[in-house]
């Protein structure tokens, strides 16, 4: 070995070991990840069906957008691009994130706020909060579509006991409700996982500091804001955009709670349903890649105006 | 100033409560709801007004739920078993070796996790059955990598890059090669990190869907949420609430008594190296 | 007594399937793949015990989610594949046109067995000439009422859909103001998914709508009786039925049904056996008849469902898949299913068999719904299926909750339709 090495300097040598301890990951990621996004992108190239695989014919951007003038001079524009349901499905997404990040952040950080003080029980609690994380998305959806249920659902029951509604409401069916069951479900389960996140950026925070503000009498408000919130900003802003990732991706949940409400419908949901059920596979493979393209924009923005250093490059 | 305090206090238990009830709730009505049958179902019960343990023997007597029960313990574990052997030699060289594009590296490590599911189910299915793995439990541990290896190597760099350098010098001085680094000197230390990312990864292999959905053609490679996904009731239109609350009130219990367990580490390991910015 | 007579049926049965399938050659291992419906799992291995003794093959039962859509998905990928790993697929009544590519043909292999089938049935699973599968059981959704509180009020069960809602308000009326407050007049499936499909079709074919889109592929869902009929259930929603029958499916609409909540019901058959449990609060107290219809003179519909079995064409053993195929469709196996799981033979002459007027009284009454089932328009529109239902659940659903009126849904349906057909089907 030494021999063999002899000519390179330590540092030559340690890149070599580096380059053979990154190889096996980086095949694994090339084969399980990005061969099969090739392919979806290959896909929403050409006019592919679900039924033939591999008959697809290149066919450009059509599956986006398609512009063809009629003998009449007419202009007939086709894609996703233009398809109503698509941007319908934009924006459902857009907003359950946002609304979705937006409360499991505030709640979150509540939560690991009081995890952060000292009381009986603590370690109780702690592992209490992290149940809703704990069960299988599938289960829980089922779950709360039970509770959520109209005419046996225990929610309606525990509103009408507490007369904050005078009838039963049909929270997965109704238009307006759907969003509202699918963020409230959303929240609960991930609320937890936000609390986790925070909480560990909270214990990193010096203790000292807080006693030093105590003996000040400097208000606890005041506390949060101007000495915590800045110190835990880091932290915070990884949780939050791992969470965005997450919930610009959403599926499961809205397939098994409200699985053909237009008003739930996000980009996930649309693109599966135009692979498989509606036999448009490429039409659907056009807005998989669409959707990686949104948060991939999404992502890079984040990173660039809120001047996330995720790499930690910057640290050294 | 005693009552003030003593009203602080009461507002931050009742904080708590409010806390714990909105958290364990749902899974508390689960359980109640797995001890009641037929048309008891149909009714709202605060309280389980009978222990029916029917529910749960009807679950566990069917036939395959118990060897979904194993089949996911064998994929979730080997699933973490992988990524953790590739994530801590990866994350060792990302985090402790200078090369040029490693912050590229980084960020396309983090590109993979932002992959929808749903983007790569067909390229997935192709692959799966050229490889001749297809209802097998590889299919889920090769297509568990795409979730859990970006995060595992992420959060073992972060922490890794936060060791002090003088650690690894004593070594390198000594003549170690960089594997004996990992093993020796590394590992030991990592102890709290992989605690975390290890459970973090068990969970979401233990509760992904879509793919053992997919991979799957037999009820005995089923791991346990497909199991759950496919209880079925007397009919076609019959969803059989009862049996699918008891079992999902069994899937879950280990998973808590597992939080329980490592719920310090795991605060611990995100604490020491997940987070930090 | 039983036993032995069951005995002696099982012999006569191996016996003559020696005959009709011949004597065992290599033992093969079969895959069949089914949405897992209760107790279907466990009859399976009964229901093909006779066939696996007489051929020496085994099968092993693939369970499937019970939602059909779930199925369909999975169904399709593999077959996109070419997997090999299932020989038989259980087939959604509407599937066979947008499958047919991938299954074998059926026509020599059943000539025998096809003509004793309801024809329509056979035409259904028929593309452009080959038969993609066969029928094992059929499925076609009736009006439950209950006979105590129509008895009560002195009303009978209503002919028309008027007459239900009119009937449906003065028993509901009534009730309520004895104290019943959580009681339905009509519960139905209005959650937008296939289901809806199903129930609008029911409304406006039997006001004389047409069946969206006909057999000759033209378009027909905008007319006048159309509107009326989307009208007509408009006005149900909130006055005899809860507003969440907008997120109804089959369960919900059983939940209000079983509790004693609702006066009529629009189910499946499932839903019979299930009504006259012992925990159940209408034990009973209920009978079925066929759906109501718009004016007198109009004929009543019942949306045909029900499941095939077909063959892929991918599997590696298609003799023996075959032989399976027809026995699970013959007449034994049919039987035994409507026996032991109520399920609606598709083979005209059981109807008057009377083991299984003993056994289960309901399936002869069934006849006549059965008799009145009106397809899907899943044939002339081929792979386009789906989507066209999907919009047609859509429309349907957005008029129920009042986002636009019936005329302009239908109207925008037409355009979506035909934009979707484009040159052809």
């Amino acid at each position: 070995m030494a021999t063999n090495d002899g000519g390179l300097s330590l540092s030559q040598q340690r890149q070599r070991a580096a380059f053979w301890f990154l190889a096996p990951m980086l095949a694994a990621l090339f084969f399980v990840a990005a061969w099969p996004l090739l392919r979806t992108i290959w896909f929403s190239l050409t006019n592919t069906l679900l039924s033939d695989l591999y008959g697809g014919e290149f066919i450009g951007f059509d599956n986006y957008l398609s512009i063809r003038v009629l003998e009449s001079g007419r202009v007939i524009y086709r894609g996703t691009l233009v398809d109503p349901a698509w941007w319908n499905a934009v924006w459902n997404t857009v907003r359950f994130a946002f609304v979705s990040v937006f409360f499991e952040t505030v709640l979150g950080l509540i939560v690991a706020l009081v995890l952060n003080a000292e009381f009986k029980g603590r370690g109780l609690v702690r592992a209490a909060i992290l149940i809703p994380w704990a069960i299988p998305t599938i289960v829980s959806a089922k779950m709360w579509a039970w509770m959520l249920n109209d005419q046996f659902g225990i929610i309606n029951d525990i509103l009408l006991n507490l007369g904050l509604i005078d009838q039963k409401i049909a929270w997965t069916a109704s238009v307006d409700t759907a969003m509202y069951a699918v963020l409230m479900v959303d929240i609960w389960k991930t609320t937890p996982f936000m609390a986790l996140l925070i909480l560990a950026g909270l214990q990193m925070v010096p203790r000292d500091i807080y006693e030093a503000a105590k003996l000040d009498g400097v208000n606890p408000i005041k506390v949060f804001f101007k000495i915590t919130l800045p110190l835990i900003r880091p932290a915070l802003a990884v949780a939050i955009i791992f969470r965005m990732l997450d919930a610009l991706r959403i599926f499961d949940l809205v397939y098994v709670l409200t699985p053909n409400s237009a008003a739930t419908k996000t980009m996930s949901v649309i693109s599966r349903e135009n692979m498989i059920d509606f036999d448009k596979f490429a039409y659907g493979a056009a807005q998989s890649t669409l959707l990686f393209a949104i948060i991939a924009i999404f992502v890079s923005l984040y990173i660039w105006l809120g001047k996330v250093d995720l790499s930690g490059e910057g640290q050294k | 100033m005693t009552a003030q305090k003593l009203l602080t206090n009461i507002a931050f238990y009742a904080l708590v409560v409010v806390i714990v009830v909105f958290s364990v709730f749902p899974f508390y009505y689960a359980i109640v709801t797995s001890f009641s049958t037929g048309t008891e179902l149909f009714k709202v019960n605060y309280w389980p007004k009978v222990f029916d343990w029917g529910n749960y023997e009807s679950v566990l007597g069917g036939r395959n739920f118990v060897r979904s029960i194993w089949n996911s313990v064998f994929i979730a574990t080997t699933t973490v078993v992988f990524a953790l052997f590739l994530a801590v030699t990866a994350s060792y060289a990302l985090a402790r070796v200078r090369f040029r594009g490693r912050g590229l590296l980084l960020m396309m490590i983090l590109a993979v996790s932002m992959f929808p599911q749903i983007a790569v189910l067909a390229g997935l299915f192709e692959l799966v059955r050229f490889l001749g793995i297809f209802n097998t439990p590889y299919a889920m541990i090769m297509s568990y990598v795409i979730f859990t290896l970006p995060f595992t190597v992420w959060v073992l760099t972060t922490f890794m890059r936060d060791l002090p350098v003088e650690i690894e010098e004593a070594a390198i001085v000594d003549g170690a090669t960089p594997w004996i680094i990992i093993t020796k000197v590394f590992l030991p230390l990592l102890w709290p990190a992989l605690v975390t990312t290890g459970l973090l990864a068990f969970i979401g292999a233990w509760n992904e869907f879509l793919f053992a959905l997919t991979f799957t053609s037999s009820e005995t490679t089923r791991t346990v949420p497909v199991a759950i996904g496919l209880l079925s009731g007397a009919s076609q239109q019959e969803i059989p609430w009862g049996p699918i609350m008891a079992a999902s009130v069994i899937v879950t219990v280990p998973l808590i008594i597992l939080v329980l367990i490592f719920q310090r580490k795991i605060v611990a390991g995100l604490t020491a190296g997940g987070v930090k910015g | 007594m039983t036993i032995m007579k069951g005995r002696a049926v099982r012999a006569t049965a191996t016996a003559a399937m020696l005959a009709v399938f011949g004597a065992p050659l290599a033992a093969e291992e079969l895959f069949y793949v089914s949405g897992a419906v209760g107790n279907a799992v466990e009859n399976f291995k009964t229901l093909v015990k006779p066939w696996e003794e007489a051929t020496g093959n085994t099968v092993t039962l693939v369970p499937m989610p019970a939602s059909t859509t779930d199925q369909f998905g999975q169904y399709r990928l593999w077959l996109a594949a070419g997997a090999s790993d299932i020989d038989l697929y259980q087939t959604d009544v509407i599937w066979a046109p947008q499958l047919a590519d991938h299954f074998v043909d059926l026509t020599e292999a059943a000539k025998d067995l096809a003509p004793q089938h309801f024809p329509s049935i056979i035409e259904s699973q028929t593309v452009n000439g080959k038969l993609v599968a066969l029928p094992i059981f059929t499925d076609a959704p009736a009006l439950y009422y209950r006979k105590d509180l129509l008895d009560k009020y002195g009303k009978s069960p209503p002919k028309t859909w008027a007459e239900l809602a009119e009937t449906a308000k003065m028993i509901q009326d009534a009730e309520r103001a004895e104290g019943k407050a959580d009681l339905w007049g009509f519960v139905w499936q209005g959650n937008a998914y296939e289901g809806l499909t199903c129930n609008a079709l029911e409304w406006v074919k039997s006001f004389g709508g047409g069946q969206i889109v006909e057999p000759d592929g033209t378009i027909s869902i905008n007319n006048e009786n159309a509107v009326a009929a989307l009208e007509a259930a408009k006005s149900w929603v909130g006055t005899i039925s809860p507003d969440g029958v907008l997120a109804y499916q089959e369960e919900e609409a059983r939940g209000v049904w079983q509790t004693g909540n609702a006066v009529f019901m629009r189910n499946w058959p499932y839903a019979y056996g299930l009504g006259n449990g012992d925990d159940s609060a209408v034990k009973g107290l209920f009978g079925v008849t066929t759906l109501p219809v718009g004016k007198e003179g109009d004929t009543s519909a019942a949306t045909l469902g029900g499941w095939n079995v077909a063959v892929s064409k991918y599997s590696t053993k298609q003799e023996a898949a075959i032989s399976l195929a027809l026995y699970l469709a013959g007449p034994e196996a049919q039987k035994q299913r409507a026996i032991a799981e109520s399920n609606l033979p598709t083979i005209i002459s059981l109807y008057d068999d009377a083991d299984i007027a003993a056994a289960q009284p309901i399936i002869p009454q069934w006849k006549d719904v059965f008799l009145n089932a009106v397809p899907r328009p899943s044939a002339p529109t081929l792979g386009k299926y789906n989507e066209v239902s999907a919009k047609f659940w859509s429309a349907v659903h957005s008029t129920l909750s009042g986002e636009g009126s019936a005329a302009e849904n239908l109207e925008l349906l037409e355009v979506d339709l035909t934009d979707l057909k484009g040159s052809g089907w």
